[in-house]
């Protein structure tokens, strides 16, 4: 068994310990806000944070988050509120398809939560590694900026 | 009927068109609205079934707003003035003495909701009424269309709920994934036993099964290990497309000819000419686009189930079209249509005919190998940027006369490309990839092309909107191709318009007259001049490093007019994108604008960096690394200048804005440059390469 933390919440995991991450949220603990994109960390869909930083869980092993805390875009915000940054994104409008936003979410919640007033430059730095097809890339810059305000 | 009312007053409207992330399904929402006098959050927009429902089609070609908006207008309008001949019918007044606002019908100091009538009103029992079977009351005034309501969609999404057919989890539920071949001309020779993975095999379709996601995986990885392939060099040169695209056998198109003497013979295809050669000096020049993936975020995926107790068998698909789908299903399986229902659910951010119909087929293949549970297959990010159809490139020739003041006596255009639309159900055909290849394999003829009523293919936005006394314009459709390929957004148009608006500033050039001045001498079209002076006008033209790029899509649709703002020093750099757009009555400001900002930067990623990569035997750009697309860094500043003409018929946005930026950001660069690159993508290399020619 595995035991991390996740979204605040301690769980134990008898997945194999190589198991991807993304794998035991979304098919063991049915968090399916975390998306699936590449499997090897280029795209961003399916970044959380472990232990406040940005990872990619597509080709993280359930192991490596043995003991820590996982939080995924479900788990940005208490119950039904909304993170400042997923307000900013409704206010703005900044999404298509939607499929890229939980992992730009959580880069940005990362971003506010160790620069609470970043430039436009480090907005722009921190969601470098999330990609978006349908091009809402300046619309998500506006929310993170407006989330800061 | 695709308008359904509860007692509780909730107005349910079954679409015929799909969302693709575009937004259309709050812009429909918007025109039921009003249509019904309805208040926008009583309407629920159902996604898109066999079942019942319109068969509209696919979702495709910007046709949503402007063919599914006035159907849908006209049935809601029915069904508010069957309501309303209910609630006259009750107070005993004529018709025309009820009013409906925001859901509430009234008349005098009576009020009934459309709850309290819908069940004196049996819309779903039989037909609708044919139009004119009531006295027509007035329609209540627009409230929301026009209005930039918010997404219906987005709430979810961005708290990360189930809404995807990724998330789609049904009971008993098994994950599937597919071995493709490891290149187009590969064969199956042998597979070797596996003890313990589920293996379902069908000629060189492969795949297997597992109950959890990881399982599957695992399961794939032993299954290539235990393949073996024969594989064969069937691909072109990648380094000389032009060449690739003008080796035939072609069919040819005759897209336009309004003369008998264009300015001079292309040095391949087109048709004899007679007459003489007209006066002035002739210019030419060939432009090219390579390959372009849709390379969407997410990977296709899809979900199906064969039920044994009635021998139908269900699927969940993000497909642009339900009902062709269902169709090419049916063709492939041997399977009757009526015993398959195909219900829309949300995928990829979709841009053409990506790889969602051929993901349903591979599912409903491997649940055939496990009756009565529902499969989910989901391709890989390989699979994707692979396997799925790609735009297809395409190399043109354009050549002018233009007299002493440098103005267009006649116009030649060539397009050489592999055909642009391969749907399923296209000539008859099913198309699903799988289908290729089964023990019985189904045999595809190459991309065809749409029908000129659709805007055409290679030929879409060939015609210039400029006032040229004498045109011809000819297609040249490849008829044997290894690559497969089908709908990228915009279709040729994309290419067309670069090439085109291109060879504008090229003529501004040799004429030594602006850019802008130069187009508008050859426009006559108002809306046209109109949007070109927006944007121009928005931008502070010219500055530096600015070009200009416009088009009409389709000839028919929105008007475009784009200014690039580029830095070119070490790399091509996109630092603003202004836009000027008519798209006729705006149903949805915000929706409008967001589509021509993604199209824009989506349009800037193909023109600066996308290329598919292929050696003569293997696709090679199957990941991020070796297909990049445009990042945060890169992505443009993109203000849009909306030129509003409220009362004309409302136009799709999501492809009007591809070829004039393409142009914009070409003609930025050379004018920022002093060099022209005419081949796509406009890399560092390339540009590089154009400084060593000139």
């Amino acid at each position: 068994m595995t035991r991390l933390t996740v979204n605040g919440c301690s769980v134990e995991v008898g997945c194999d310990p190589g198991t991807p991450l993304l794998d035991v949220l979304r098919g063991e603990l049915g968090l399916v806000g975390t998306r699936f994109g590449c499997g090897v960390g280029l795209c961003g869909a399916c970044f959380v944070l472990l232990d406040g930083r940005v990872t990619a869980s597509c080709d993280t092993p359930l192991s490596a988050a043995e003991g820590r805390a996982v939080v995924t875009v479900e788990g940005l915000a208490p119950g039904d509120e909304l993170h400042p940054v997923q307000r900013a994104i409704l206010e703005e409008q900044a999404g298509q398809c939607g499929y890229c936003l939980s992992g730009m979410l959580i880069s940005a919640a990362a971003l506010l939560a160790a620069e609470p007033r970043p430039s436009e430059e480090a907005v722009v730095r921190a969601l470098d590694g999330n990609l978006c097809r349908c091009g809402v890339q300046r619309r998500i810059v506006r929310a993170v900026l407006k989330a800061a305000e | 009927m695709s308008v359904t009312v509860g007692s509780d007053g909730l107005i349910s409207v079954r679409a015929g068109k799909v969302e693709l992330g575009q937004g259309v399904l709050t812009a429909l929402a918007q025109i039921a609205a009003d249509a019904l006098g309805a208040d926008l959050a009583q309407v629920r927009m159902l996604p898109a079934r066999t079942g019942d429902g319109p068969d509209e089609g696919f979702t495709a070609g910007s046709m949503s707003i402007a063919h599914a908006g006035p159907a849908l207008r006209a049935d809601c309008a029915r069904v508010r003035e069957a309501f309303t001949v209910e609630a006259a019918r009750r107070w005993g007044v004529p018709p025309d003495a009820v009013t409906v606002r925001r859901g509430v019908f009234g008349c005098g100091g009576l009020t009934a909701t459309y709850g309290d009538l819908a069940e004196a009103v049996p819309l779903d029992r039989e037909e609708p009424p044919p139009p004119g079977a009531f006295p027509h009351p007035p329609p209540p005034e627009p409230v929301v269309v026009g209005v930039s309501v918010p997404r219906l969609d987005l709430p979810d999404k961005v708290v990360g709920r189930p809404r995807f057919v990724h998330d789609l989890c049904l009971p008993g539920r098994l994950y599937g994934r597919v071995l493709r071949p490891p290149s187009p001309g590969a064969r199956l020779v042998r597979l070797r036993p596996l003890e313990g993975v589920r293996v379902v095999r069908d000629g060189s379709f492969l795949g297997v099964l597992g109950e959890t996601e990881p399982e599957a995986d695992r399961a794939l990885a032993r299954l290539r290990k235990a393949a073996e392939w024969e594989e064969r060099d069937t691909l072109p040169d990648e380094r000389d497309l032009h060449a690739y695209l003008r080796t035939g056998p072609h069919e040819t198109i005759a897209v336009l000819t309004t003369t008998d003497n264009p300015p001079a013979e292309p040095d391949t295809g087109g048709s004899p000419t007679t007459g003489e050669p007209p006066a002035g000096t002739v210019h030419t020049a060939t432009y090219s686009r390579p390959f372009i993936a849709h390379a969407s975020i997410a990977p296709s995926c899809a979900v199906a189930r064969w039920n044994e107790r009635d021998g139908t068998l269900e699927v969940w698909s993000h497909t642009q079209g339900v009902h062709p789908l269902r169709t090419a299903l049916a063709q492939v399986l041997g399977h009757p249509a009526d015993r398959i229902e195909v219900r829309h659910v949300e995928g990829a951010g979709c841009y053409g005919h990506n790889g969602a119909d051929d993901v349903a087929l591979d599912a409903a293949l491997l649940a055939r190998a496990a009756p009565g549970r529902p499969v989910q297959v989901r391709w890989s990010r390989q699979d994707e940027l692979t396997w799925a159809p790609f735009g297809s490139a395409m190399s043109a020739d354009v050549t002018a006369a233009v007299d002493a003041t440098g103005m267009v006596c006649s116009w030649a255009y060539d397009v050489w490309s592999q055909g642009h639309v391969s749907r399923p159900g296209h000539r008859g055909f099913p198309g699903l990839l799988a289908g290729a290849h089964l023990e019985q394999p189904l045999t595809y003829p190459a991309a065809g092309e749409p029908s000129p009523a659709s805007g055409g293919g290679m030929a879409r936005n060939a015609v210039p909107i400029y006032d040229f006394p004498h045109l011809r314009i000819t297609g040249h459709r490849l008829l044997e191709t290894p690559i497969r390929t089908s709908a990228l957004r915009s279709l040729g148009a994309f290419m067309n318009v670069f090439a085109i608006e291109s060879f504008m500033d090229e003529l501004a050039l040799a004429a030594d007259l602006d850019p802008l001045a130069y187009r508008l001498a050859h426009l006559s079209d108002e809306r046209g001049r109109e949007v070109l002076r927006r944007a121009a006008d928005a931008a502070g033209w010219r500055g530096p490093g600015q070009g200009l790029g416009f088009a009409r899509y389709k000839g028919n649709g929105a008007y475009c007019a784009a200014v690039a703002e580029v830095e070119a020093e070490h790399h091509v750099r996109v630092r603003h994108l202004t836009i000027a757009v008519d798209v006729g009555q705006v149903v949805n400001p915000d929706g409008v604008r967001n589509q021509i900002e993604g199209g824009a930067t989506q349009a800037a990623s193909w023109t600066l960096k996308e290329r598919v990569r292929f050696d003569r035997r293997r696709i090679t750009s199957g990941d991020w690394a070796s297909y990049p697309i445009l990042r945060f860094s890169e992505a443009p500043e993109v203000s849009v200048e909306l030129v509003e003409h409220p009362g004309t018929p409302s136009v799709g946005a999501g492809e009007a804005a591809q070829g004039p930026v393409a142009a914009a950001i070409a003609n930025a660069v050379a004018y920022a440059l002093g060099v022209r690159v005419r081949d796509l993508p406009l890399t560092r290399e390339a540009v590089l390469a154009a400084i060593e020619r000139d």
